[in-house]
């Protein structure tokens, strides 16, 4: 008994730091600044530039030594008195719009940002041109392509009772 | 109509395949710079121990062109593209300047140039990487080439190969010496 019930608080010391740690950050605390809207601020710029070693993540998320410089650049550009805009423009100013996960609106990225769009008016127009000829063919179709032969043999089935009805 | 309509998928899959075939050359991972034809960052960088002279941007503005390799002793590539580095400054004819990035102690970068041979003109010493940074460097090595001017003319990312040296660097330094 006294050994499950050590075995159970075993499993809680394991699983309870676990829960309580939350989403692991890449920020240590001697890079954080003491002015919590500026550290705010600092996140959010950070969580918007894309790390030039792993690519794929953040400066925020990433462990790279690059990443950290550039964290740690991002807040000196705050404490002189940057606007977000004028840190990111910064970066942007040495790595190129490449660094910015989320790419801007001009010219270079049209196609970039309008194929969807492009994509998705085709996918619209061709499953509208289905449908017009679906029901051009329901319309136009049938009758008029039977030969007189079929006709007959059709007007047969139905029996001659409702035939009056047709040229 | 209904043949043209056919052939839609094939030309789609011809494009598809003529893009992914100009492209399985090319190394997705390298980032191409914004700083190519602009002018070199202002940057002033001490010598490593026991030198004299370091490097600053006066020392790429002086009418001459030349070459600006990023390395570090704790960069294994910067071991392997070294020889072509010393081949770059014998047969350039150009003045090769060093970066040295990111050491964590002073002493590193000399000792891996005292063991490996030291190639260059002039070597400044970026502790901070802060002129990396300014540079557009993210990763070592790199090696820019810069006009007479001061503009960074072009920029090789990850270590230099023979093949890169001989069909990329050189042919790039002779064009601009003209």
């Amino acid at each position: 008994m006294t050994k499950r019930l050590l075995m159970l608080v075993g499993a809680l010391g394991i699983v309870l730091p676990l829960l309580a740690s939350g989403p692991a950050m890449a920020v240590n605390p001697d890079e954080m600044l003491s002015n919590p809207a500026l550290e705010k601020r600092a996140r959010d710029i950070s969580q918007e530039l894309r790390c030039l070693v792993c690519q794929n993540q953040s400066i925020d998320d990433s462990d790279a030594e690059l990443a950290r410089d550039l964290r740690v650049l991002v807040r000196e550009r705050l404490i002189a008195g940057d606007s977000n805009e004028e840190a990111i423009d910064y970066i942007v100013a040495r790595y190129g719009d490449y660094v910015l996960l989320n790419p801007p609106l001009k010219p270079e990225t049209y196609i970039l940002w309008g194929s969807p769009v492009v994509l998705a008016l085709l996918a619209l127009l061709a499953v509208f041109a289905f449908y017009r000829r679906k029901q051009r063919e329901a319309s136009a179709g049938t009758t008029a392509s039977l030969s007189r032969e079929e006709q007959a043999r059709l007007d047969e089935i139905l029996g001659s009772s409702k035939g009056d009805g047709k040229a | 109509m209904r043949f043209s309509l056919a052939v839609i998928p094939l030309v789609l899959f011809a494009a598809l395949a003529g893009v992914f075939l100009m492209n399985i050359d090319k190394d997705s991972s390298v980032v191409p710079s914004v700083l190519i034809d602009k002018p070199a960052p202002e940057f002033s960088l001490p010598p490593l121990p026991g030198r004299d002279a370091g490097l600053s941007k006066a020392d790429l503005t002086k009418g001459e062109v030349s070459v600006l390799n990023v390395f570090a002793s704790w960069c294994i590539p910067c071991r392997a593209e070294h020889p072509l580095i010393k081949r770059l400054s014998r047969e350039a004819g150009v003045p090769v300047f060093g970066l040295n990035y990111k050491e964590k102690d002073p002493q590193d970068g000399v000792k891996w140039l005292a063991e490996l041979g030291d190639p260059y003109a002039a070597v400044g010493m970026d502790l901070s990487g802060r002129t990396g940074i300014d540079f557009g460097v993210y990763g070592v090595p790199e090696t820019f080439i810069i006009d007479g001017t001061g503009q960074i003319r072009y920029k090789h990312v990850g270590p230099v190969t023979a093949d890169v040296l001989e069909k990329v660097l050189l042919p790039k330094i002779a064009e601009l010496k003209g």
